[in-house]
């Protein structure tokens, strides 16, 4: 009895696992080989490369490609910068509110930028930078998740390190340079690859900000090149929607653990 | 230099701050006043509840905040017992667990947006791989996407298998945290494998449970983007959720004053969550 429950619970883990895997899986298929194989499963399909190319040239994947990662640095770079410094300040400096703040701070954990699309398009429409990476990236540069995690990790280090800096003659911005990002390493990391791939992905927020292929990021671009109306054949789309995942999904394969593990960090703290 | 200390420190707040305060409260309470003063995308001199009396009226909005409190309350029970599982499954002796994690995992990663177009493909009625599987069996087949009685549940089915894998990781962190010695007691008692689960695994993972449980409800509410591929909300809104709502009505049909209603509608809501997240925050605190 327990040795059938036994083989029941593996196959059913197995089975969940290649439904959920069986998307990618079938992308694959389609993309390499001809398009009457789409539908069709046979071993000995032919195999072509065709629909990459045909899907290359229909959209511009390589402006995509640029936009989405100068977007996704931008964001990154941004974050990294103004959470440190915000983290800092929050960690390990005394001044009147500080709680209030951070609580202020906090809020943007709830009402993410997604949510108030219609107020920040007119905020961008005012400041001009309606389709440009600015326009894009500006609701996202400061991160209350980025802070919370870096103040975290920045509680943790030992004052003595900070104070010996400090009689070395180390300014602020020098003992946050030297003291604090060397020792939180683990934490940057973590936040950066959470932060990547939720800003690679992202679509609502591009959507409404962009609406050229000047700055146009490739989740945006996919949702136009895959739509129905534009009459591209499955294989064709399955093509491009490797491209489009294709950075990501390398990354991912490589640094697998670290994410897995980015994650965990990240949703523990 | 104890000033100058302070004003070191709100410099160094200074850039987060501004930047959060005009792209997260400035938007709220201007959301808040244009559902007073707004008029489609002018302002009103004088406030008026005209927008909130629409809102009463809308019967779109009845079918929107109804499918998106049953998106929820499908989508993240599902998600949270699969989530367990796989946690379980990968956290056992199972020989290629990490394989197995991998094909977990995968889904959260990859773009809503992308993946949609394949799944698109899997629903779509005449082609697709779904109902090409029913013919096997000799069934007709469902219009998954086009029929209003299945539409919302297959937009569910893609959202449960792109969250499980994530909801996951939790648990797999919170697994790990487990004592060994409450297991090799369990063995001593002879505990069949469903007891051990009921009287020690799940117990000791409610802490995760409850967090997942809001951050799910929370992300339920934004998860949109796969409608922008799969059905529009349609057909006949039987799929439309709130936020997906929102941006028709702010840039589909540019009556800006109802996004913002909708929108404070939509913030409402989070909040209400985000007091039962305090509430369960409070109780993880007593649990330990």
């Amino acid at each position: 009895m327990n040795r059938i429950t036994h083989y029941l619970s593996t196959g059913l883990a197995w089975f969940i696992g290649f439904i959920w895997l069986f998307p990618l899986i079938y992308a694959v298929w389609a993309a390499i080989h001809p398009s009457e194989f789409a539908t069709r499963f046979s071993l000995f399909a032919p195999l072509t490369l065709d629909n990459f190319k045909e899907a290359w040239n229909q959209a511009p994947f390589p402006r995509y490609m640029i936009n989405t990662i100068a977007i996704t640095m931008i964001i990154l770079a941004g974050q990294l910068v103004l959470c440190t410094l915000a983290a800092y300040a929050l960690a390990r400096m005394q001044f009147k509110g500080r709680g209030f703040m951070f609580a202020l701070i906090l809020m943007q954990l709830m009402v993410v930028p997604e949510i108030l699309i219609v107020e920040n398009y007119q905020t961008l429409a005012g400041l001009s930078l309606i389709d440009t990476y600015w326009g894009v990236a500006l609701p996202y540069l400061a991160s209350a998740f980025g802070i919370f995690l870096l103040r975290q990790t920045f509680k943790t280090v030992p004052e003595d390190l900070e104070n010996a800096a400090r009689i070395e003659g180390c300014s602020l911005l020098g003992i946050i340079w030297k003291v604090y990002v060397p020792l939180a390493k683990p934490t940057y990391l973590a936040f950066s690859l959470v932060s990547i791939s939720y800003h690679w992905n992202n679509f609502l927020w591009p959507l409404v900000v962009t609406n050229t292929e000047n700055s146009r990021p490739l989740t945006v671009g996919m949702s136009i090149f895959g739509a129905p109306e534009s009459g591209v054949d499955w294989s064709i789309i399955s093509a491009g929607t490797l491209i489009s995942v294709g950075p990501l999904l390398i990354l991912f394969l490589i640094f697998q653990r670290q994410f897995v593990q980015s994650f965990m960090q990240a949703g523990i703290k | 230099m104890q000033l100058s200390r302070q004003i070191q420190a709100w410099l160094l707040l200074l850039p987060a701050l501004c930047l959060l305060v005009a792209f997260t409260h400035y938007p709220v309470v201007k959301t808040v006043a244009r559902s007073f003063f707004g008029f489609g995308v002018q302002w009103e001199d004088a406030a008026s509840l005209d927008n909130y009396r629409y809102l009463l009226e809308d019967e779109v909005l009845g079918q929107v905040l109804y499918n998106s409190f049953m998106y929820a309350a499908i989508t993240v029970p599902v998600s949270i017992v699969l989530a367990i599982a796989m946690a379980l499954w990968v956290n056992s002796k199972m020989r290629y667990k990490g394989v197995l994690r991998t094909a977990y995992f995968t889904p959260t990663i990859l773009p809503m947006i992308s993946v949609a177009n394949i799944w698109l493909f899997f629903y779509s009625p005449e082609i697709g791989l779904l109902n090409k599987l029913l013919a096997l069996v000799g069934h007709s087949g469902y219009n998954w996407l086009g029929d209003p009685s299945l539409s919302l549940y297959s937009l569910m089915a893609m959202t449960i298998w792109k969250e499980a894998g994530f909801f996951m990781i939790f648990y797999l962190a919170a697994l790990q945290t487990i004592d060994t010695n409450l297991y090799h007691a369990a063995a001593i008692e002879n505990a069949s494998k469903w007891t051990v689960f009921r009287r020690i695994t799940f117990p000791l993972l409610m802490p995760t449970t409850l967090f997942v449980l809001v951050n799910a409800l929370l992300n339920a509410f934004k998860l949109v983007d796969h409608l922008f591929i799969l059905t529009k909300g349609g057909p006949n809104n039987s799929s439309n959720l709130l936020l997906y709502y929102i941006f028709e009505n702010a840039f589909s049909f540019f009556d800006t004053a109802y996004a913002a209603v909708l929108t404070v509608v939509l913030l409402v809501i989070l909040v209400v969550l985000a007091l039962l997240q305090f509430g369960v925050i409070e109780k993880r605190v007593h649990y330990r």
